[in-house]
């Protein structure tokens, strides 16, 4: 049994109000004592997010190789006429995204005042198709929300200027029930839940169809006893109404996808199932990350936006983009955790054992950092680097010359375009725009490749990563 | 330069004396200036370990002519070679030059 790719979708989540309660923010602002309304107030619109080049290339609009031609900073040259329904993929603005989070919660977490609150519409079928609209919604007053927020139990959630709700905790010393960490969840379970509608609308797939869900998302879902216990695909595969779909989470970093990738393949393969998704929601941690160092530079805060991916393989119809399993690379415990170590196992080994070479694979998908984002915070352009890898070690191989690097990096690359969401930029967000071109015969191939740092987690002192091939 | 690698460093000075250590980066070219002159001068960004703390370390970089002369063969091909062709040599190389010059 072979398994294809049939569908992939990216979504981005535009939340301007929500980056205060990034980590670097949140830490910052306890730093130097500012509440919550006094940091992050004025950061850019919907129409400039939408507008925002990489952006564009993110949801299927732009080609990423046509990054290149627009003049830095991209910023500054937002795309006329940009819209947010994309290709394979949307941009939904925050008033929508708060009416997802609700209703994503059935705690009564998320306490929202319907007076002051009033989304507009949601502009997006897919977002709408989650939203329980028969489901009364509690209207709760200004002071209890108030109430709550002064007693320390609860976080406010802004739109613009004004306070329209709040997050609660759900336990009084239970810091994995505490209000942020339940907002991370909640968030990374809307923008998942939100991209999985995106690919089942897309591809035109009805939800009950789906079998299997993997959640590659990285946030830590449980409580006191077993925190990051987990099983966020089974939320988020009945957030959208995948009722005959099972699910786990598979995590490892920023790696994740990939090993979802293959997993979802293998069962696939092994008569397990006959289809699956993988899913991945957005990481509210890392909002506004590095925007110390953009406010620094007058760069406009870049990372606002949540992304979300989802994939959809299947044994049927036996056609299209296939995921081969044979060219599936691994670094294992025993090999150096240097970049050259897992560049050998990830991109060089799985190919040579197939007896390929390196620049046989037409498009390398590795982690795809938008550069605008990283660079000024002295963080490198990491998917240029990344490319520069592999040319060399074309070279170490004898495939290539030196001098021919640059030829390589243009030829099998393309410039980083996804915003800093952790495992979101690892290669899958190329994955739409491969399954275009492999359609009309303009892509035969690509590897996604993408490392993950294990160490961050202080257990070990080694990186992972993972890959795998797409093949029309 | 992150507040760990600051912090271990700081550390070892503490242990075995300033005058006793050598500091050998392997990062790329963004960051090498500003990690020199946490090493040497002091956190300029002041919110690290080293923030006003002047250890003067000497600093290398392991791509350099004179240090990776002395890496085995063996272990600068399996190690090494990759990233000596990634990174842009002769910038760090000038940049470190550059640095010991003004002292």
């Amino acid at each position: 049994m072979t398994a294809y790719l049939r569908a992939a979708a990216n979504v981005l989540v535009h939340v301007p109000d929500l980056v205060r309660y990034g980590s670097k923010p949140w830490r910052e602002a306890a730093r130097n004592n500012q509440a919550p309304n006094e940091v992050f107030t004025d950061l850019r619109s919907f129409e400039d997010a939408v507008a925002y080049p990489p952006n564009q290339a993110f949801i299927g609009n732009l080609p990423p190789e046509n990054l290149g031609e627009i003049q830095a900073p991209w910023y500054e040259n937002p795309l006329a006429g940009a819209s947010p329904d994309g290709v394979f993929g949307e941009i939904l603005p925050q008033d929508s995204f708060y009416a997802l989070i609700e209703a994503a919660d059935q705690f009564g977490l998320i306490m929202l005042d319907r007076e002051r609150f009033v989304p507009g519409d949601v502009g997006s079928e897919s977002a709408a198709a989650l939203l329980d609209r028969e489901k009364p919604r509690k209207k709760y007053k200004q002071e209890e929300i108030s109430g709550h927020i002064e007693r320390g139990e609860a976080l406010p959630l802004f739109q613009g200027g004004d306070l329209i709700g709040c997050v609660r905790r759900d336990h009084e010393s239970d810091e994995s029930l505490d209000a942020r960490i339940l907002l991370e969840n909640l968030a990374a379970k809307a923008s998942g839940g939100y991209a999985l509608s995106r690919l089942l609308d897309q591809e035109g797939i009805a939800p009950e169809q789906v079998e299997y869900v993997i959640s590659c998302s990285e946030e830590a879902v449980g409580d006191r006893y077993n925190r990051g216990g987990g099983n966020l695909a089974k939320a988020i595969a009945e957030m959208a109404g995948c009722a005959n779909a099972a699910g786990v989470d598979v995590k490892s970093f920023c790696a994740a996808p990939i090993y979802a990738l293959v997993h979802a393949a293998a069962l696939i393969e092994a008569g397990v199932v006959g289809n699956a998704v993988v899913v991945g929601g957005g990481s509210m941690a890392k909002l506004g990350m590095k925007a110390y160092f953009h406010l620094e530079k007058e760069i406009p805060v870049l990372e606002d936006v949540l992304g979300g991916v989802a994939f959809f393989l299947t044994k049927n119809p036996e056609d299209g983009p296939r995921v081969n399993l044979e060219i599936a690379g691994r670094h294992t415990a025993g090999k150096p955790s240097t970049p050259q170590g897992l560049a050998e196992a990830l991109v060089r080994d799985p190919l040579a054992r197939a007896g390929r070479k390196i620049a046989s694979v037409d498009k390398y998908a590795v982690e795809l950092h938008n550069p605008e984002i990283m660079l000024p915070a002295g963080a490198g352009d990491v998917a240029a680097a990344n490319y520069r890898m592999l040319a060399a070690l074309a070279v170490m191989g004898g495939e290539i010359a030196r001098e021919e690097i640059p030829d390589f990096v243009e030829t099998h690359g393309m410039p980083g375009f996804a915003p800093t969401q952790g495992h979101i930029p690892a290669g899958v967000p190329f994955l739409g725009h491969a399954l275009e071109r492999m359609r009309v015969g303009r892509l035969g191939s690509t590897m996604v490749v993408a490392k993950g740092s294990l160490f961050l987690g202080r257990m070990s002192r080694q990186a992972d990563g993972a890959s795998v091939l797409i093949e029309a | 330069m992150d507040l760990e690698n600051q912090a271990a460093i700081k550390s070892i000075a503490d242990e075995v004396g300033s005058e006793n250590l050598m500091v050998v980066l392997g990062m790329p070219g963004e960051g090498l200036r500003l990690a020199v002159e946490t090493l040497t001068t002091g956190d300029p960004s002041w919110a690290g370990p080293l923030a006003g703390v002047s250890l003067g370390l000497p600093v290398f970089h392991i791509l350099e002519e004179k240090v990776r002369a002395q890496v085995p063969e063996d272990v600068y091909a399996e190690k090494l070679l990759m990233m000596e062709m990634v990174l842009d040599l002769p910038q760090i190389e000038s940049d470190l030059a550059s640095m010991r010059a003004a002292g």
